[in-house]
């Protein structure tokens, strides 16, 4: 047997987390993703479809690409702001589960029992207040193109920080670490990465702008307003 | 319309693009990231365990042995399998609604004329 090189952990390992931290999260997961397929089955715009096997795509490639930050250390994109900027956070949820569950079935990257948390770390958590932070300054500034690029910044910085709290959490609820060692560690070298993904997230949405602007203006979903325009009423059965 | 057309381009360049980065994939850093930093530095890192199957492990195509080939492979591989898991629950969301809508006087899906 050759000796592997250090192991990437990218994600959760198994055994950072306690089994009722892993289920916890698993259990939270399961129960969004769920509701995200509703979500997204019932507000589907028409440009939802292609961009999730796009952004899963871009996202999985991104992630790979690991990027420098200081003292030996890298950090990745993570990806849930920008997918819930460009298809919303019910979609950049589906998105983001594809991407995490195929990296820990296929690549091992992310334990088995640490799926449910490293799902929501990184794809929940950051889709949703990404979503929030991004429509929030746009609509602060007024829909300029400028204010969507600053959103953009902002958002994927923040989730970064939002995941790296909720991870320190899980760790220090586990006593894997204890709060007061894991919390600061984790926010100091993330304040960093969380540049890297706001700047790949800018960029990622300054080239969507360029190219296909429609695709982060139009918010009406087709679906929707077609039904409405002929008198469908029938919610009943979802 | 070329709607259509406009979609499969999207497709077919984001899908690109996605590929083309994992060209560069040998490049990426190979330094701990976050979460491993503060793991080695505050001493918890032992608490990993290994995985209890291998597939595709650590982003590197098993049996080739050149390294950097390995990886821009086990890329291609992933971008590939998540975009047409992507695409079909995309897609399979959307044929979903569809079917659930009331079939009357639809514009856009059963659209005649010509494509382009």
């Amino acid at each position: 047997m050759t000796i592997p090189l250090l192991p990437i952990y990218m994600h959760i390992p198994d055994g950072f987390l306690s089994v009722p931290v892993a289920t916890v999260m698993y259990v939270i997961t399961a129960i969004i993703v769920g509701a995200a397929v509703r979500q997204t089955n019932r507000h589907l715009k028409e440009s939802t479809a292609p961009l999730m096997g796009v952004l899963a795509a871009f996202i999985f490639a991104a992630q790979m690409m690991n990027f420098p930050v200081a003292g030996g250390t890298s950090g990745h994109m993570l990806g849930g702001a920008l997918a819930a900027i460009l298809v919303g956070p019910w979609a950049a949820v589906l998105i983001m589960t594809t991407v995490i569950g195929v990296q820990a079935l296929i690549f091992q990257d992310g334990g088995l029992a640490a799926l449910g948390a490293n799902i929501f770390n990184m794809g929940i958590l950051t889709a949703f207040t990404g979503y929030a932070v991004y429509r929030t300054v746009v609509g602060l500034l007024r829909g300029t193109r400028a204010s969507m690029l600053i959103g953009s910044f902002a958002a994927a910085w923040i989730s970064v920080m939002m995941a790296a709290l909720l991870t320190s959490a899980q760790l220090a609820i586990s006593e894997t670490s204890p709060w007061s060692v894991v919390l600061p560690a984790m926010l100091g070298v993330h304040v960093l990465i969380g540049i890297g993904e706001g700047l790949i997230t800018a960029g990622a949405v300054g080239l969507v702008l360029s190219a296909r602007p429609d695709l982060l203006r139009s918010k009406a979903p087709a679906v929707r307003s077609s039904l409405a325009s002929s008198g469908y009423s029938g919610e009943s059965a979802s | 319309m070329t709607a259509r057309k406009g979609w499969i381009a999207l497709i077919a360049g984001g899908i690109g693009l996605a590929l083309i980065i994992t060209l560069f994939s040998p490049f990426a850093s190979s330094n701990p990231d976050g979460l491993e930093r503060v793991a080695e530095d505050k001493d918890f890192l032992h608490h990993a365990e290994g995985p209890s199957f291998e597939i595709i492990p650590d982003y590197a195509v098993p049996g080739i042995h050149n390294e950097r080939l390995a990886t821009i492979l086990s890329g291609i591989i992933g971008v590939l399998i998540v975009a047409v898991i992507g695409l079909a629950v995309g897609f399979g969301l959307k044929r979903l609604a569809a079917s659930r809508a009331e079939p009357t006087h639809s514009n856009d899906t059963t659209s005649t004329a010509p494509p382009g």
